[in-house]
């Protein structure tokens, strides 16, 4: 069984920010392995381990930067990666839904995996819709907001829990082959060991750009447009106090008292 | 004409709240236009969820009466069907977990740009302007489309539709090809239960990823004690394995209505706020002016956790 987990560099912020029309400046950006696709990884690995699977392949869409991010999922376990780039998504602010089902769609054709484990959703721009999207396009059967899933797959189903809002879990078989998008906790990433880092550096890594995915640039040009950007308005009057750890310490403590905890 | 579909959401028997909200949100859209708003309630008991819902504003209610708790192969052969029929400008849809497992789905089936998590929508009908977040609430954005979409919504940003409206409740005949239905529900499991139950605790000492590391967790219990108070936690405190689930705090986790909730090293995600808004008096300590949980606190010291808890123990020891 081949596993495919698309993998994501998202763009991280520092605490203090500048908006340049609309997009954060770019010296306060930094980037990461998506949160959400190191569960997806390290579940995609861990069946590997247990013998279910037999190859856990990446797949990216970024420029050559993100390599680094790559190099982290080789070096976690994963056997090869896959990097999609094109010139025609040099200059698109947000690559949106649509977009980045087409895109994903050709690899997984062409990579023709059994399962497809993707995170729920991206830290960045946190549309929580693709991994879905793409099993519709293909006609893979999914399953969204995963938290635990069997690894016997008898008889060519996926036995998984979905995480529902307030502490219930819906308990569902989906057949192969499917796409999951995997939520944080469903098990514990590991960190990449030295050995592993070393070992990434010799893993294939296969750069493709849309022509040769055979995707025309038309399809994926994005339907959604941003047009602002601007730091949210607070909905409270916070009062925030100030001075050292003590004082502020101490003004904390004289609120708590005035409301009567601890005493 | 501008009409809108708004899908509505159930579980185990009961509407959950967001179908309330949703026809706020879908009625707003409509009355920019002038067109009529139309919900859809797929699977259970869906007469009775049809006469809760039959609230002001509502023009038609399509019922769909298949199965009995939510299956997103159901609800996006009955979604595409009623869009086809209807022929909706929009399709709105709760941005819950559900609502994310069909909701990409229909959009896709239909060839529909879809933005998902909105917190507000306005149209002119033609252009759908869409406001939500991006990097975790630091920043929120507009996005525009044109022509038709999926939208869905984030719970508690609309109010819930009150009144009662004169919908037609009609029986949506969708023809659902079994076959196409990939995809089995054997049940439910509640999670948690344990040792305390944190949504009776009056204080809450509540820590987030901002503590680093599980040797760091006593400096938090140690605040708690001197507090009488009992530690929740944000999400990756419980996947990291360092406190048990019932101590999680938000969407997935439990809700909880403390006098005090004091947010330690917790950014203040949606999800997390989701669980937590509703205390009286939010006090949050972090070293980020900007992190989203500062636009819903009362009170907030920006400086090291590592510095301020010890120094805040110490003062009620
Ligand atoms: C479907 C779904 C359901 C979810 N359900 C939940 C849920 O129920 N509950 C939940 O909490 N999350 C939930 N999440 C996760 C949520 O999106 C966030 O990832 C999570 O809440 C972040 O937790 P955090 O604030 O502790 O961590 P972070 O976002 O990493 O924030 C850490 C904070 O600590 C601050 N900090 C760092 N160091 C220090 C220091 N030394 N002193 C003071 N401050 C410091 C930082 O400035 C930052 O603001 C869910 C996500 C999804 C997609």
């Amino acid at each position: 069984m081949r596993i495919l987990v698309p993998v994501k560099e998202v763009a991280t912020v520092e605490d203090e920010f500048e908006i340049d029309g609309t997009e954060i400046a770019e010296q306060y950006l930094g980037a990461d392995l998506n949160e959400w696709d190191d569960y997806a990884i390290e579940e995609a690995v861990q069946l590997r381990e247990d013998g279910v699977a037999d190859e856990v392949v990446t797949v990216t869409i970024g420029p050559e930067e993100c390599e680094q991010t790559i190099r982290q999922a080789l070096a976690k376990g994963a056997d090869r990666a896959v990097r999609i780039w094109d010139d025609a998504l040099e200059g698109v602010d947000l690559l949106d839904v649509g977009a980045k089902t087409e895109i994903l769609s050709a690899v997984v054709e062409e990579e023709d995996p059994d399962l497809v484990l993707t995170g729920v959703q991206a830290g960045d721009d946190s549309f929580g819709a693709t991994g879905v999207s793409v099993a519709e396009n293909l006609s893979y059967q999914w399953g969204a907001v995963v938290n635990h899933l069997e690894h016997d797959f008898e008889g060519g189903i996926a036995s998984v829990h979905r995480e529902l809002e307030g502490g219930v879990e819906e308990l569902t078989d989906i057949e192969l082959p499917a796409v999951l998008t995997i939520q944080t906790g469903i098990n514990e990433p590991r960190y990449a060991s030295l050995r592993g880092i070393r070992q990434a550096q010799q893993k294939p890594l296969d750069v493709q750009n849309l022509a040769e995915l055979g995707i025309d640039e038309g399809a994926i040009e994005s339907e959604l447009e941003l047009t602002d950007m601007y730091e949210p308005e607070s909905e409270s009057d916070v009062t925030t106090w100030e001075g050292s750890s003590d004082e502020t310490a101490g003004q904390l403590a004289e609120m708590l008292r005035d409301k009567g905890v601890a005493q | 004409m501008t009409d809108i579909l708004a899908i509505t959401d159930h579980r185990r028997g009961e509407l959950r709240d967001v179908s309330y909200e949703i026809i706020t949100a879908g009625r707003q859209l409509a009355n920019e236009t002038g067109g009529d708003l139309h919900l859809a309630v797929i699977s259970g008991t869906v007469d009775e969820f049809a006469e809760k819902l039959n609230r002001e504003g509502v023009d038609a209610i399509h019922t769909v009466d298949h199965g009995e708790e939510f299956n997103h192969d159901v609800y996006a052969q009955a979604i595409t069907q009623l869009y086809d029929e209807l022929a909706p400008q929009y399709v709105l849809a709760p941005n819950s977990v559900n609502g994310l497992d069909y909701a990409p789905a229909v959009a896709t089936r239909l060839e529909l740009p879809i933005v998902t998590d909105t917190i507000d929508l306005a149209t002119d009908g033609e252009t759908l302007i869409a406001t939500r977040e991006m990097y975790g609430g630091k920043v929120e954005t507009t996005t525009e489309l044109e022509g038709s979409a999926v939208a869905t919504i984030r719970s508690a940003e609309w109010p819930q539709a009150e009144g009662t409206g004169d919908a037609a409740i009609e029986a949506f005949d969708a023809a659902i090809d079994e076959d196409a239905i990939g995809s089995t529900v054997n049940g439910f499991e509640e999670i948690g239960g344990g040792d305390v139950d944190i949504s009776e605790a009056d204080v809450l000492v509540s820590v987030g990823r901002g503590i680093e590391e599980e040797d760091n967790l006593p400096l938090i219990e140690e605040l708690a004690d001197a507090l009488g108070a009992t530690v929740s936690s944000s999400r990756p405190i419980v996947d990291n394995g360092w406190l048990p689930k019932n101590r999680q705090v938000g969407q997935s986790g439990k809700v909880v209505t403390p006098d005090v909730y004091i947010a330690i090293g917790i950014s203040g995600a949606v999800q997390h706020v989701a669980g937590m808004k509703g205390s009286d008096t939010i006090v949050a300590i972090n070293t980020d002016p900007n992190a989203p949980i500062m636009d819903i606190a009362d009170y907030a010291i920006v400086d090291d956790l590592f510095d301020v808890v010890p120094a805040l123990t110490e003062e009620f020891q």
